[in-house]
């Protein structure tokens, strides 16, 4: 009580009054009423004499005060209200700390914690940490963040386009309406999946068909058909397992007979074997291309694989390990000289090369009238071959026909003699073309067979005795002949007109001959030579009209096979429609060299010609030199002159006829720097002017455009033609391409995400890159113009906080 | 005497078909051809005496309306119908091929104010001066049948506009504000209102169908989204601008016709600054529209013509306009992008090629050929003086022709005086304002 009382006066006193109060507590510490007292008269005689003079009822209260306390009577001190104080307690307790902040935490420290009273103080924790709620904002406010965030997101949306606009601006053409129809081509079987029986009629035949089970989809056959297709009878099972015994006996039989037959060590067994072996083949290739032309031809195929084996093994060669021993034995011995020749014979005609026509061009009849119009066949342009064989046969083509034989003899005598001489290849090839002939003119008549076993000899000898009938000459006409072997044939002299008559004579064939010829032509027509000599007449008349068409000067036999074309003519209408591709083709390039060359020559002739005149009529003028006085003039033209600034007359005597000295003039003649060297002083022909021309500069562009940055680029830009007449026509399309291409008619609609290639169906994957684009990021392409339609301004910040986002209210409707 | 056989490949000059064309050998070596430049450079200067020479872009004008056409719009589906609304209130639906009107319907009391055909061409819109929005059927009548709107909306204000979505059936029209309707309801589905003004005009968004753009007379433009049915931003620019149009093919882009003789685009998502001020009229611009390829637009002026600017040039490519032509009120361009067709104060609709020069009707292909070939020659050579110099040249009439004079010398002084100011006082004080910069008054959230 006391030390509030002397407070409170401490209070009254001043801010200094009560901090020496506390010193006071500090030193003196509490002990009893002594210690009350005595503070207070501290109080009064320090605060006396510093500070409160005025003040003398204070004063003498103190004084009171201290006297009562020398008496050492204790006195109870009544508490008395000395000033006038709003909060007052009926405990006699003045608040004196009404200005200091009470804690509530201070309020409830003394008192021990309690269960109920915890819970209250953790309301009060929580209480006090929640921030006071705010003003609503304003109506404005709020619709101004309303739209705020709708803002960003809208223009978010929209900048989904840009990538696509971007595309759009840049591209190189664009064809509207964006949206192509693609005609898409549904496979069948959607469509007949998707097809459904509507009419009543429809419906009546398919439920029919489903009921009965028929095959709707597909011809196949119907489940009962297939079950009973399956299922077999006992019968039928036993008669089948009876018939695979047999087959199996059998082939065990056949089996054993060819072990056997093999094991048989006799050559010559095997020689005569393989020969009728083979002529048994070459039989049943006649019968069967009588029978079945499709089947031979098939055959023909096989015979063509045989020959690629042959050709790419090493068979047949001397190379082998018995042909190398049979060539050392062959100087010595026949046989083995025989036997070698035989094998190279083998190697030959199995490496042959088997044509085979398309039967279109079997007839081999090209009407007579077109043959005329084409004065070179086909075989001249080496284009027109189809394969590289290069110009090689011609030449013996041309001689081929003019030197007409009767073949068959001179081989037949070559033949006699080659087994005495060295055998070469070609004589081996001979040889073999020789037997094989024999063996198709034989077959026919039925005399091979006769014959026997060495039949290339009598084949030889049969044609050897009779001029060659004309059915024969036609046969043999398609024999193969090898190139070189006609060169053989060339050397014997034979008269041109053989051949005609072979012609005549080869115009009525049975048309069953014919029919045989078929396929001997097919093997091996176009190649050989022999063949042309003894070909169909129109084979020959092509071939003839070719030598006069090289060699014009032969007009007699050309005459003569326009005789033989007439006869033709009727034929030749009939077949004007199998004209070949090659045969029309042959025509432009003759035309155009017939009428090119001589043009060409005359050009040259003229320009010689003229050359001369010109020599002369200029004679006497020496263009070059005044050329190089012209350009000498030009260069006098361009030199810098000096600058003369002699007066006459100063500092000297005036007069006429007086020259300024010869110092002034040194002083005041003003030499020009040097001009810039030339720049066709290296090139004698030619003066090059440096002056700017005004009527070019009329035309020309002063200063850079816009998009260039440096003039080079617009120089290049310039100097790339976009015409037909620099460029192919690809290029001069691709350079002309519009930038925007409209249809007539087509209506144009407004950009949608379906439109944008790149899109998937549906979905706007594409679209949506980057929604809001950095503008820096947009490429302002200043060497292309296009580039200029980007868009500019500033960039909006991508990670841009949006404020409200949540409270923006999702389809307000004013209704 | 030997013959030497000159002989070649068929490949070389046979045709696979006989649909091929055929072969002419040539011979591009540069040698053989001299002078290129100089040859393309007269074939340039050729091609663009000759474009100049057929620039013939009027084809006819469509007369019938007894008094100024005041709106027009365009059939979705099919190209040779157009229909246009008068200043009488009467209605008429042309036909392109035939240039007949083929139906009149007095729509309205007083003008016809705005009008728009519905994304399917079964039926169009119209709002008039006696506060009615009124839905018509696009086919004519049957015989004996009254010509009578299918639904009649009668509002509490003037409707100035109205445009319809482009996908769904709701119309937007604006007056007093921005309303949008659906097509079954008599009463508006929301209306969209910031701040107290005539709007004069409303379009969806073509692309991003949900967006509309506004312009009022209080010199704003302001943005909507239909389905926040909130609006965006506006934009105040210097003066009021009359009509906005956007890109059919840029979804972000628009473009508005100012009554301060200029256009301008904007990419909405940046507004502080047009991308492009597109400035060549010499009176206020009353419309614009859009070719449908989105590189283009037309626009329609009070100084009595029509101008068409590339979407990323300033200045107009061509200005179009005759002796009879009164001030433009509507612009439309055809959706095969083939025509323009522009609705004027003397009641004719003029029908104009957009490409003046264009040849009409099927072109050989050789033609085609040459036609690409000379274009592409005359964007070769634009640079070269005597090139752009016939390339560039239009005839003007008078009036036009003395008010863009005396326009380039009220700009001239402008900037002159501008530039003394900046002279002569502190360095800084006066700035450097852009030209996009200079329109744009504010941009308020």
């Amino acid at each position: 009580m006391a030390t509030r009382t002397s407070r409170r006066r401490a209070l009254r006193q001043g801010a200094g009054a009560r901090r020496d109060t506390r010193r006071r507590f500090a030193a003196v510490p509490a002990c009893g009423a002594m210690a009350e007292q005595e503070p207070a008269a501290a109080a009064a005689g320090s605060d006396s004499d510093s500070e409160e003079g005025e003040d003398g009822e204070r004063r003498h209260r103190q004084l009171l005060e201290a006297i009562s306390a020398l008496s050492g009577r204790k006195r109870r001190k009544l508490a008395e209200r000395s000033e006038a104080s709003g909060q007052v307690s009926e405990f006699n307790v003045s608040c004196k700390g009404a200005g200091e902040k009470l804690l509530l935490s201070e309020l409830l420290q003394p008192i021990h914690p309690k269960s109920t009273l915890g819970s209250v103080r953790k309301e009060l924790a929580r209480v006090k940490q929640k921030a006071a709620v705010e003003l609503p904002l304003s109506k404005e406010e709020a619709k101004r963040v309303v739209r705020e965030a709708a803002y960003v997101t809208s223009s978010k949306e929209v900048g989904k386009w840009q990538q696509v606009v971007l595309q759009n601006r840049r591209a190189e053409q664009l064809v509207f309406p964006l949206r192509q129809d693609i005609a898409t081509v549904t496979p069948l079987e959607r469509v007949t999946s998707a097809w459904k029986a509507r009419t009543p009629l429809e419906q009546e035949i398919f439920g029919l068909l489903h009921k009965t089970q028929q095959p709707i989809t597909d011809p196949l056959l119907t489940p009962e058909e297939m079950a009973s297709v399956q299922a077999m009878s006992l019968e039928e099972a036993r008669r089948r397992r009876a018939e695979l015994q047999k087959a199996r006996a059998l082939q065990s039989y056949y089996e054993a007979k060819a072990r056997r037959a093999k094991r048989i060590k006799s050559k010559k067994y095997h020689r005569v074997l393989k020969k009728s072996r083979r002529r048994q083949a070459l039989k049943e290739f006649e019968q069967l291309h009588k029978s079945d032309p499709a089947a031979a031809l098939e055959r023909l195929e096989e015979l063509e694989q045989l020959r690629m084996q042959e050709r790419m093994s090493l068979k047949h060669q001397n190379k082998g390990k018995w042909a190398r021993s049979r060539a050392i034995m062959a100087k010595y011995d026949l046989e083995a000289r025989k036997a070698l020749q035989e094998q190279l014979a083998r190697n030959k005609e199995l490496m042959q090369k088997v044509r085979v026509e398309p039967p279109e061009e079997e007839p081999c009849e090209v009407p007579e009238e077109d043959t005329t119009a084409l004065p070179m066949p086909s075989g001249a342009n080496p284009w027109m071959l189809g394969k590289p064989s290069g110009l090689a046969p011609e030449p013996e083509a041309q001689e081929g026909p003019r030197d007409d034989t009767v073949p068959v003899a001179v081989e037949s005598k070559g033949k006699m003699e080659e087994e005495e001489e060295e055998l070469s290849e070609e004589e081996a090839l001979l040889q073999d073309f020789e037997q094989k002939r024999q063996q198709r003119t034989g077959n026919p008549e039925g005399h091979s067979k006769d014959h026997g076993a060495d039949e290339t000899e009598t084949g030889a000898e049969q044609p050897r005795d009779s001029p060659v009938p004309p059915d024969c000459a036609k046969e043999l006409g398609d024999s193969p002949v090898p190139p070189d072997c006609a060169e053989e044939l060339g050397d014997s002299p034979v008269p041109p007109d053989c051949a005609e008559e072979l012609v005549s004579a080869g115009l009525e064939p049975p048309p069953q001959a014919q029919e045989e010829l078929l396929l001997s032509e097919q093997l091996r027509r176009v190649q050989t030579m022999e063949d042309m000599e003894s070909l169909a007449k129109e084979e020959l008349v092509e071939e003839q009209e070719k030598l006069v068409a090289l060699r014009p000067g032969k007009r007699a036999r050309q005459q003569e096979k326009a005789r033989t074309g007439d006869r033709h003519t009727k034929k030749a209408a009939t077949k004007r429609k199998m004209i070949s591709l090659e045969a029309v083709l042959d025509g432009k390039p003759q035309e155009m060299d017939c009428s090119s060359l001589p043009v060409v020559l005359e050009e040259e002739e003229g320009g010689i010609e003229q050359r001369g005149m010109i020599t002369e009529a200029f004679a006497g003028d020496d263009v070059v030199a005044d050329f190089r006085r012209e350009k000498r003039k030009a260069e006098e033209a361009m030199k810098p002159q000096p600058v003369n600034l002699v007066l006459p007359g100063w500092g000297e005597w005036g007069g006429t006829g007086l020259k300024p000295s010869t110092r002034k003039v040194k002083r005041f003649l003003i030499k020009a720097p040097p001009a810039p060297p030339r720049k066709d002083q290296h090139l004698p022909h030619v003066i090059m002017s440096e002056k700017r021309n005004i009527h070019a500069a009329a035309h020309q562009v002063s200063k850079l455009p816009f998009p260039f940055e440096r003039h080079q680029q617009f120089e290049q830009s310039m100097r790339t033609p976009l015409g037909p007449t620099w460029n192919t026509q690809r290029a001069f399309q691709k350079l002309t391409a519009p930038r925007v291409i409209t249809r007539a008619g087509h209506i144009i609609q407004p950009i949608s995400a379906e439109d944008v290639p790149d899109t998937a169906p549906g979905s706007r994957a594409r679209l949506g890159g980057e929604a809001m684009p950095e503008r820096k990021a947009v490429p302002r392409g200043k060497a292309v113009p296009r580039g200029k339609a980007v868009p500019r301004g500033k960039a909006v910040p991508k990670g841009r906080a949006v404020p409200g986002q949540k409270a923006q209210p999702r389809h307000r409707r004013a209704q | 005497m030997r013959v030497k056989v000159l002989s070649r490949n068929p490949d070389d000059y046979v045709r696979e078909t006989k649909l091929d064309l055929q072969r002419v050998p040539r011979n591009y070596d540069p040698v053989l051809h001299p002078f290129e430049v100089a040859r393309e450079y007269v074939r340039a200067l050729n091609a663009t005496k000759l474009e100049r020479v057929f620039a013939k872009p009027f084809l006819s004008s469509l007369d019938g309306h007894r008094d100024g056409v005041n709106c027009m719009a365009k059939h979705p589906k099919s190209l040779s119908t157009v229909l246009s609304g008068a200043c009488d209130g009467e209605v008429k639906i042309w036909n392109l091929t035939q240039r007949k009107c083929i139906r009149t319907i007095q729509a309205h009391e007083g003008f016809v104010r705005g009008m728009c055909a519905r994304f399917c061409g079964t039926s169009f819109f119209t709002v008039g001066d006696d506060k009615t929005v009124k839905q018509w059927k696009m086919e004519s009548p049957e015989y004996g049948e009254e010509e009578e709107p299918i639904h009649t909306i009668l509002g509490k204000t003037v409707y100035t506009g109205i445009d319809h979505h482009w996908k769904e059936p709701v119309f937007a029209t604006c007056g007093h504000q921005v309303d949008i309707w659906d097509e079954q309801r008599t009463s508006p589905k929301c209306s969209l209102t910031w701040g107290f003004d005539s709007i004069s005009s409303v379009k969806f968004n073509p692309i991003e169908t949900y967006l509309l753009g506004s312009c009022a007379s209080d010199r704003n433009i302001v943005l909507y989204d239909m389905r926040k049915s909130t609006p965006l931003k506006k934009v105040i620019l210097n003066m009021r601008t009359n009509t906005l149009c956007w890109n059919p093919m840029e979804a972000f882009i628009f473009t508005a016709a100012n009554e301060d003789y200029n256009l301008y685009t904007f990419d909405m998502r940046f507004l502080e600054s047009p991308v492009m001020v597109h400035m060549d009229h010499v009176s206020a611009v009353l419309d614009v529209d859009y070719s449908p390829t989105g590189k283009e637009f037309v626009s329609a002026s009070f100084d009595k013509s029509i101008r068409i600017f590339p979407v990323d040039k300033g200045h107009s490519r061509e200005v179009y306009h005759t002796k009879r032509m009164q001030h433009v009120i509507t612009v439309k361009w055809t959706s095969d992008n083939k025509y323009i067709l522009c609705g004027s104060d003397e009641m004719n609709i003029r029908l104009w090629k957009a490409n003046a020069s264009e040849k009409l009707g099927v072109l050989a292909p050789r033609e085609k050929a040459a036609m690409n070939y000379n274009q592409k020659l005359k964007e070769k050579f634009q640079f070269h003086p005597q090139i752009r110099r016939i390339a560039r040249h239009r005839h003007l009439p008078k009036s036009i022709y003395c008010q863009i004079k005396e326009q380039r010398i009220m700009k001239e002084a402008r900037r002159r005086k501008e530039m003394n100011r900046r002279k002569h006082s502190k360095p800084g004080s006066v700035p450097f304002v852009p030209e996009r910069k200079k329109h744009i008054v504010a941009v308020v959230k």
